[in-house]
């Protein structure tokens, strides 16, 4: 299949201090890819690096077909990245429509599609964000992402301390976007979610992918020596 | 904006107005023109506050802007006044008298230099930033000292008011109702940028940075057009309050000035519409009532500002719209 996204040996850190040390990830069209690993072995530093909101200072990142290292971090988002960032990250003053409209761009994604997708969300277009409960802000958070219609949604630990029910419901819209044939790259701890909905995983270890492959792959062995469970 | 936020800067404007009105009505032209001093400074504070309370952009340089338009109007119209152009090289610039004419010079000079001084000062945050804004304002304040050709350290006087048509603008209601009618132009502008997709832009990344790039947008953009248009508002307020004293002075490009047009928009509720305009007018009522007093009636005002930010940190406007919720 066609490559969207494409990572060969990326090498990235914070300042001085080198957090990749050669990730190499490959998403096609229309692909689940899981990105996992244990804490702090470098997926959100990846992802932070895709969405060029972190240097780039060795590989290659190819999305699209477009080289990403030469785009600045804003038009990487309008080259179709969608972003819904780690920890719930919502515009807390304003309003739950007002987050979406900011993020709007044109495209098969509307406000009655992801009102649809998540019906609290139409219930609370005149909330202040910083009002709604956790799970509302993460059901904002991935409308937000989704308003700016992108290729690729990128969804960095989208179900982290959410009420078991809750994290259903968001694990119910992450399986509907695949079955819409949306391309996701995602990170989460919950291995049994995972191998439900990813079609390919990739795992990282110290800051280098060190497994990659189809997640029927991915057997119980290599689960515990490389995540831990 | 809520019902009740529209209704109470509603409210405060028809103050304003019937303040002047009623001061016209019975005979005291010098209520009137405090008014007026109150719609011009409330309308370089709406001009700030678009930039501050909207964009989290704490300029310390407004003053920049506003003495940016007192200079344009006084230069264009001593010139006038004297019969001789502005410049020669490379086109001539007539001097004028007319508004119409040196408003959108005013909006366009400051504008300009709201340009320059963003696109150097928005690199830079927090308080570098403050001191950076703070910095090119005392630059114009000290070039405006040495310019002799318009009064150096005096200031520069020009004796008549510049004209309007159909107005007298030497009549002080009539003054005021222009001054009035462009601060509610302003504030319907304002609000209207405000509640378009790019004054939700500015509010988000004044919320955070990284999460506003996320989503496509290009924050120094959306702060550095927000900036100049702050920029070129305080620029006309500068124009009026020019025509209001016919005088103009570097003081207007000073700290003091910045600091000053900051107090009405602290004051009044940053990122209130109307709070601006109640700042002015607590200001203006300090200094008519209390100055004759004493001459240090400011330290009396510094109080108030240490009540309002410790007890009130949405200013007067804010403390208002808590009592209607009550």
């Amino acid at each position: 299949m066609t490559a969207l996204l494409d990572l060969q040996g990326v090498t990235a850190g914070y300042g001085p201090v080198q957090a990749l040390f050669g990730v190499d990830l490959h998403l096609s069209d229309g692909e689940v890819v899981a990105l996992m690993g244990r804490n702090g072995m470098g997926k959100t530093t990846t992802i932070r690096t895709i969405m060029r909101l972190l240097p780039l200072t060795g590989g290659t990142i190819f999305f699209d077909g477009r080289d990403m290292a030469r785009l600045p971090a804003h038009r990487a988002a309008r080259a179709g990245l969608g972003l819904v960032p780690e920890g719930r990250r919502c515009f807390a003053p304003l309003t739950v429509a007002e987050n979406l409209s900011v993020a709007q761009r044109p495209g098969d994604w509307t406000l009655a599609r992801v009102c649809d997708l998540f019906p609290r969300l139409g219930e609370r277009m005149g909330q202040a964000a910083r009002t709604l409960s956790g799970g509302e802000q993460q059901m904002l958070a991935i409308g937000r992402a989704l308003l700016t219609n992108p290729r690729l949604l990128i969804l960095d630990e989208a179900t982290e301390g959410l009420a078991p029910v809750v994290r259903q419901e968001i694990w119910a819209a992450i399986r509907a976007l695949k079955g819409q044939g949306m391309s996701i790259l995602l990170v989460d701890k919950s291995l049994a979610e995972l191998r439900a909905v990813a079609d390919r995983a990739v795992i990282l270890e110290r800051g280098a992918s060190v497994w990659s492959g189809r997640m029927a792959r991915l057997d119980d062995d290599t689960a515990e020596r490389l995540l831990g469970v | 904006m809520s019902r009740g936020g529209a209704l109470a800067n509603a409210l405060v404007f028809a103050a304003l107005v019937a303040v002047a009105a009623g001061a016209d009505a019975t005979g005291n032209p010098y209520i009137v023109t405090l008014a007026t001093k109150v719609a011009i400074l409330g309308l370089a504070g709406v001009g700030l506050n678009l930039a501050l309370g909207y964009g989290g952009l704490v300029s310390f340089g407004h003053a920049a802007f506003f003495g940016i338009g007192g200079y344009v109007t006084a230069i264009l119209a001593s010139h006038a006044a004297a019969g001789t152009p502005v410049i020669t090289f490379p086109f001539t610039v007539a001097g004028t008298a007319e508004m119409l004419a040196i408003w959108p010079a005013a909006i366009l000079v400051s504008g300009l230099a709201a340009l320059a001084i963003g696109a150097l000062s928005l690199r830079t945050t927090g308080v570098y930033f403050i001191m950076v804004t703070l910095a090119f304002a005392q630059m114009l304040y000290y070039f405006a000292v040495s310019w002799p050709a318009y009064g150096g350290e005096d200031g520069l006087s020009f004796y008549v008011r510049n004209s309007f048509p159909g107005a007298n603008t030497f009549a002080p209601l009539q003054f005021f109702a222009i001054c009035a009618t462009l601060l509610g132009g302003a504030m319907i502008l304002v609000a209207l940028l405000t509640q378009s997709r790019f004054g939700l832009a500015l509010r988000a990344a004044k919320e955070n940075e990284a999460r506003v790039i996320a989503v496509g947008i290009r924050p120094l953009a959306v702060r550095l057009t927000a900036f100049v248009l702050s920029g070129m508002v305080a620029g006309l307020a500068g124009a009026l309050f020019a025509d209001l004293s016919r005088f103009v002075s570097p003081a207007m490009l000073s700290w003091h000035m910045s600091g000053e047009i900051m107090v009405f928009v602290i004051l009044g509720g940053v990122g209130r519409l109307a709070g601006p305009i109640a700042g002015a007018a607590v200001f203006i009522a300090l200094e008519y009532l209390l100055g004759p007093v004493s001459d240090h009636w400011q330290a009396l005002l510094g109080l108030l500002l240490l009540v309002i930010v410790l007890f009130a940190p949405r200013g007067l406007m804010g403390l208002v719209a808590r009592r209607r919720h009550v």
